[in-house]
Formats: C-alpha cells, sequence, structure tokens
C-alpha cells in the first residue's frame, strides 16, 4: 500500500483576489476512501477540479503513483470523476453513454463489450442499456455517472457531492453502497461532501477544510472525539461551548475555571498555553447526562429545561443550569419530554468529555 | 342565447382554445391561404395575350418551366446561392455564439444586441451601403487603387454573384445568431469537461459532444437563413447585375414586365416545393451526419 499515492504539495488557487485553495499540502493513500468536507465556499470542490484538471493550480504541484500531473489537461489524467448533476450525455443513451470513455483507450470491441457489460452489473443497472438520461431517476443517473467513470479503470476516483441531489432513504442506502464498492474494487476515492454525517460515515480519513485551508485531517472518530479547533468542533456534530480560562499547566495536564462550573484539571492534548482566556470549552450535548435524581459524576448542576424536542431515535433537552447564563443542549434516549416534573432536573458531565479548544 | 353560449364556453375547451386562435386563424387564411390558393389556381391557366387569359386547367405552364433552359438554371443558381449564404454565415455565426454563450459570463444580453446592433437599420439601407462598399467607386476599391495597389477596380466585387453573397450573408446574419446562441447556452458546461474528463480532446469534445447537442439550433439557422434567401429579390436586383440574378428576379419579371402570370406562378411553385423538399433533406442530412459522428 502507497502512503503517498496522491501527493498535494503547496497547493493554491486563486480567483483574481479571491484564495479558493490556500497553500493545502497533504497525501492521501493508495485505496483510501478520503473525504474533503467543509461549508461551501470552502474551497474542497476547487481543490477537486484541481485534483481533475478542469483548473490549474497558481502555485504548487500534484503527484498521483509518483507522476507530476500538475500540468497535464484532464484528459490525460488517471482520474475520472462524478459530477454533481451527473452530466450524463443527453443525446446518448446508457451504454452509449458509458462507452464514451472507452474509445481513446484502444480496446477490443469484445473488450469493450465486457467492460460495459461488467460495470452495469457492479451498479445494478443490467437491462437499462437503451435508456436516455431523462428515462431515468435521479438516483439511476447517480449509478449511470459513476460506471461510466468506473469503465475506464481510473486509478482515482473523484466525486462532487454525489449525493446530494437524492432524498434521505436513498442518500442512506447510495453511502452504503459506495462505500461497499470501494472496498471490492480498491480505487482510491476522493469524495466531497458539505455532509458532516454523509463524510464521517463512508470515510476512511476526512479533511475538513474552512477558507481554503485543512483545518484537520483525521480519522472520522477523531474528528468527532478530538477536534483540533473551534471550527471542527463546531461543524462536526453538535456541540456546547462554554466561556473558560486556562490556569497553571504542568505539560500534560491543566488547570481550568469554566464559567459556573468552577476549576479542574483536565488533560491538555492540544498543548494549549497556561493562564489564557482565549480558550473555550466544549462538551456533546450527548455526553452529559440528564436525570432526575442527583448523580454522582465529576460535575453534576442543578438545571430547569426551558424547551424539548422529541427526534424519535432521542430527545433534545434546552436547559438553563445554574451559574450558565446560556442555554445547554443536552440529548438523551432514555427520557422524553413527560418525564420531567416542574422541568426540574440534573445534568452530569464527566471531566473526560471536556474539550478545552483556542478561540482562534 | 348569450346564457347559451356561456355554457358552450366553459364546457369545451377546443371551443376557448379556437377562439383564442381565431385572429391568427382568420389573418392566416386571408393573407397566406387565399393567396396561396389562387397562385396555385394561377398556376394551371394560360396567358393569351397581353390582356387575355384562358381559364381551362392544364399543366402545361409547369412544362414550360423545365422546357426554358433560362428558367431552371436560375432556379439551380437561387439555390447555390442560397447554400453559400447559409454556410458561410452558419460558419462565421457559430464561432461567435459559442463564445458568448461559454466564455462572456457578465452582460451576455449587451454582446447579443451589439452583435444584432446593424440589423436595427432598414434591410434596404444595408443594401445600399454594401452598393457603397463594393462599388467601383466604392470603398475597397478606391483605396486599393489610391493605395497603389491596383491600378484597376475590381469588377467582380459589383453587379455579380459574389456581391450577392455578400450581401445576402451581412444581412441575415443576425437571424443565425439567436438560435444558434439559444440552443449553446442551454448545454451544461460539465458535459463539456465530462468529455475531456473521459480522455476527449478538446477538438474531439466539439464534435461528439458540444456540435451534437446545438443541433436544433443549427438546424433553425439553417431554415430560418435558407428559405428567405432562396426567394430574394432585392438584393439581386440591386447588386446582382447579369450574373447574380435569380429565381425570384424572373418571377417578378412574368408578374410585371413580361406579363405571363400563370408562369410566373407555376415557377413560384416549383420554387417553393424546391425549397420545402431541400429543407427536409438538409436537417435530415444534418442529423444523421450528427448521429455517425458521435
Amino acid at each position: 500500500m502507497n502512503n503517498s499515492f496522491i501527493q498535494i504539495n503547496n497547493i493554491s488557487k486563486y480567483f483574481k483576489e479571491v484564495k479558493a485553495v490556500d497553500d493545502v499540502s497533504f497525501e492521501i493513500k493508495e485505496g483510501e476512501f478520503f473525504s474533503l468536507l467543509g461549508p461551501s465556499g470552502c474551497g474542497k470542490t476547487t481543490l477537486l477540479r484541481l485534483l481533475a484538471g478542469f483548473e490549474y493550480p497558481t502555485n504548487g504541484n500534484l503527484l498521483i503513483d509518483g507522476t507530476d500531473i500538475t500540468a497535464l489537461p484532464p484528459d490525460k489524467r488517471p482520474t475520472n470523476m462524478v459530477f454533481q448533476n451527473y452530466a450524463i450525455f443527453p443525446h446518448l443513451n446508457v451504454e452509449k453513454n458509458i462507452q464514451f470513455g472507452l474509445r481513446k483507450l484502444g480496446l477490443s470491441n469484445d473488450e469493450i463489450v465486457n467492460r460495459v457489460k461488467d460495470v452495469l452489473s457492479l451498479v445494478k443497472l443490467e437491462g437499462y442499456e437503451e435508456r436516455f438520461s431523462n428515462q431515468l431517476s435521479g438516483g439511476q443517473r447517480q449509478r449511470v455517472a459513476l460506471a461510466r467513470a468506473l469503465v475506464r479503470q481510473p486509478k482515482v476516483l473523484l466525486l462532487d457531492e454525489p449525493l446530494g441531489a437524492l432524498d434521505k432513504k436513498l442518500r442512506d442506502e447510495m453511502q452504503l453502497e459506495l462505500r461497499t464498492l470501494q472496498k471490492n474494487i480498491g480505487i482510491t476515492f476522493v469524495f466531497v461532501t458539505h455532509d458532516q454525517q454523509e463524510a464521517i460515515s463512508m470515510s476512511d480519513r476526512v479533511a475538513v477544510m474552512n477558507d481554503g485551508k485543512i483545518q484537520q485531517l483525521s480519522a472520522p472518530n477523531e474528528l468527532y472525539k478530538n477536534p483540533k479547533n473551534i471550527f471542527v468542533s463546531d461543524f462536526i456534530g453538535e456541540t456546547n461551548f462554554l466561556k473558560a480560562e486556562t490556569k497553571s499547566s504542568d505539560g500534560e495536564y491543566i488547570n481550568i475555571s469554566i464559567e459556573g462550573l468552577g476549576e479542574f484539571k483536565i488533560k491538555n492534548n492540544l498543548n494549549i498555553a497556561a493562564n489564557s482566556s482565549d480558550v473555550v470549552c466544549s462538551i456533546r450535548p450527548e455526553s452529559m447526562m440528564i436525570s432526575k435524581v442527583k448523580s454522582d459524576w465529576d460535575i453534576c448542576l442543578d438545571a430547569k429545561i426551558t424547551q424539548t424536542s422529541y427526534l424519535g431515535e432521542m430527545t433534545r433537552f434546552y436547559v438553563q443550569a445554574k451559574g450558565i447564563n446560556k442555554t445547554i443542549t443536552v440529548s438523551s434516549q432514555h427520557f422524553d419530554n413527560k418525564s420531567f416534573e416542574n422541568n426540574e432536573c440534573f445534568i452530569s458531565i464527566s471531566l473526560e468529555d471536556i474539550s478545552l479548544l483556542n478561540k482562534k | 342565447m348569450i346564457g347559451f353560449w356561456k355554457k358552450i364556453y366553459a364546457k369545451h375547451d377546443s371551443v376557448k382554445a379556437y377562439s383564442l386562435l381565431s385572429p391568427a386563424l382568420i389573418l392566416i387564411i386571408l393573407a397566406m391561404v387565399v393567396p396561396m390558393a389562387l397562385m396555385l389556381s394561377f398556376s394551371m391557366f394560360t396567358q393569351v395575350n397581353m390582356m387575355e387569359i384562358d381559364y381551362t386547367f392544364t399543366f402545361q405552364r409547369y412544362i414550360d418551366f423545365f422546357q426554358k433552359n433560362l428558367l431552371v438554371t436560375l432556379l439551380i443558381k437561387s439555390i447555390k446561392i442560397s447554400f453559400l449564404v447559409t454556410l458561410i454565415t452558419l460558419i462565421t455565426a457559430y464561432p461567435v455564439c459559442y463564445y458568448i454563450a461559454f466564455y462572456v459570463k457578465k452582460n451576455k444580453m449587451l454582446w447579443l444586441v451589439l452583435l444584432t446592433l446593424p440589423f436595427w437599420t432598414s434591410y434596404l439601407l444595408r443594401v445600399f451601403s454594401w452598393k457603397i462598399i463594393l462599388g467601383t467607386k466604392g470603398v475597397i476599391n478606391s483605396s486599393l487603387i489610391n493605395a497603389g495597389i491596383l491600378n484597376e477596380p475590381l469588377t467582380f466585387l459589383m453587379y455579380s454573384e459574389t456581391a450577392v453573397v455578400i450581401t445576402l450573408t451581412h444581412a441575415w446574419a443576425a437571424f443565425a445568431l439567436l438560435p444558434l446562441y439559444v440552443s449553446l447556452e442551454k448545454i451544461d458546461f460539465s458535459f463539456i469537461e465530462a468529455g475531456r474528463d473521459l480522455g476527449l480532446s478538446r477538438f474531439e469534445v466539439f464534435w461528439k459532444i458540444t456540435f451534437p447537442l446545438s443541433l436544433p439550433g443549427v438546424i433553425g439557422a439553417i431554415l430560418i437563413i435558407f428559405i428567405p434567401t432562396v426567394g430574394d429579390y432585392v438584393t439581386p436586383a440591386l447588386l446582382g447585375g447579369t450574373d447574380g440574378r435569380m429565381l425570384s428576379n424572373m418571377i417578378q419579371a412574368y408578374f410585371g414586365k413580361i406579363n405571363n402570370i400563370p408562369l410566373g406562378a407555376a415557377s413560384a411553385t416549383i420554387m417553393l416545393t424546391t425549397v420545402v423538399f431541400i429543407t427536409i433533406i438538409v436537417s435530415n442530412v444534418t442529423k444523421k451526419l450528427t448521429q455517425r459522428l458521435t
């Protein structure tokens, strides 16, 4: 397994004054399902288009499998793309669409027929050869786009928000299917999405982008549990931010004072400076416990429920805790909005669930 | 009585549709169907002398047409000139539309308006201005002579087929721009990117994706230019001389100076049929060719 299959070295892309991608460097492993995640305008699509060859970088260079592709046009690159709107040629049927990319590969007729047949069965579209784009559903179009890209057997498959246009149920199905497909054929996938749940559930590794820069690059569970900065913590999942100040530090541990909660000693994973007020604490809603009676957790607060919303698999409580002048969100699977009399409750927090982040 | 009509009106959608259509329908019947029928019937009469017409039905005028070499030659020439005009217009207008559709980001409308600006003046004025440009003492000739490049004016510029082709091309270009632009504008740029992504060069992408997808506009432009230019008689009359004369000039003469209305009507009918026939063939051939292309 080649750990630096795709090398992105100091890549920048400016559109006039706007820095769409700003000096980004990282590597993607061979056979990896890699996601670029971020809000719209963060540069993730530009980065993908740089890999595809639709844009050329202002600075830096790109390597795939050891070959410098920075200056190569799209037709000379070992990549293929699944477009956001699928871009199925409307004047060609499904079969011709899929054959389209094979003409320049110098294959025999038999081989072309076989490859088309194989890829159609891979994406479960046998029997749709004669259909045209306007006779297909959104999900089927997405499969055609996938087949058309995969039939060329690229080294890297680029996917530009391919699931964005599908409804929720179909999207969940396709997520699983794409993941299985990728593991079976072993091609490196670079997947662009703004949907954090999608990125987290499918990818081996995720690069979270904002303002043209990589904010954090790690495995999905790392992103969720140990966000490196306030942007990632906010963008991935839901969280509560609380005002805090750092006191003395002994390297591994740091003393902090959190507004309304008091002083605690917690692990300092991000090496945050001592005696600073430029920090915040992040606590995930589901890491807290809501209860009717006092618990023996590290922190237990008197609180009042102001509002609830029932979500089916869990209930979200908006609570006002003593000493904190900010509504805190807590989610629970064990209680619903009818469980609490007079809205009185207790909120319990474990110290290991508090992550300390720099404000900037 | 009024109640009765109201009921019918409310109940039957077709009555509504016809009453909406009726102004246009009446106009078309009066201005198109009636004259056409008149022309068809006149083509089957015989001109006896200057004043008299024999109204017995005969197909002799159609036989006359094909027996007169001049008329057949003029028909072929009309088609040839229109064909050249259509081809040149397409070749010049297509790249312009391509550029506006894909490379102009802002103010596309302004570009289109600027391109069609010359067409806000009258057709006749434009024909006359070409006379000023192409004439023996016109802009081209006098500047070439003054520059010492030529001793005598170029005669093929004026009163010739060339003059007719140039003038007609310019006169009808605007009508080609719009259908071409509309069909190119509709093409999603991601189709072109997908073509490149699938291993095709720019040139191949154009012939296998862009051009086939713009075909409705191309066929539209062909029809819009070919049909009216075949029958144009102002330009050949003013700029064509003897060399650039077209069948329509002859038809005009039959209805006027020569005063053989039946033969004129037969010529017009033959021309009309030929044009319809050619447009059907052209649009089918273009479609077939593109299918083979892709």
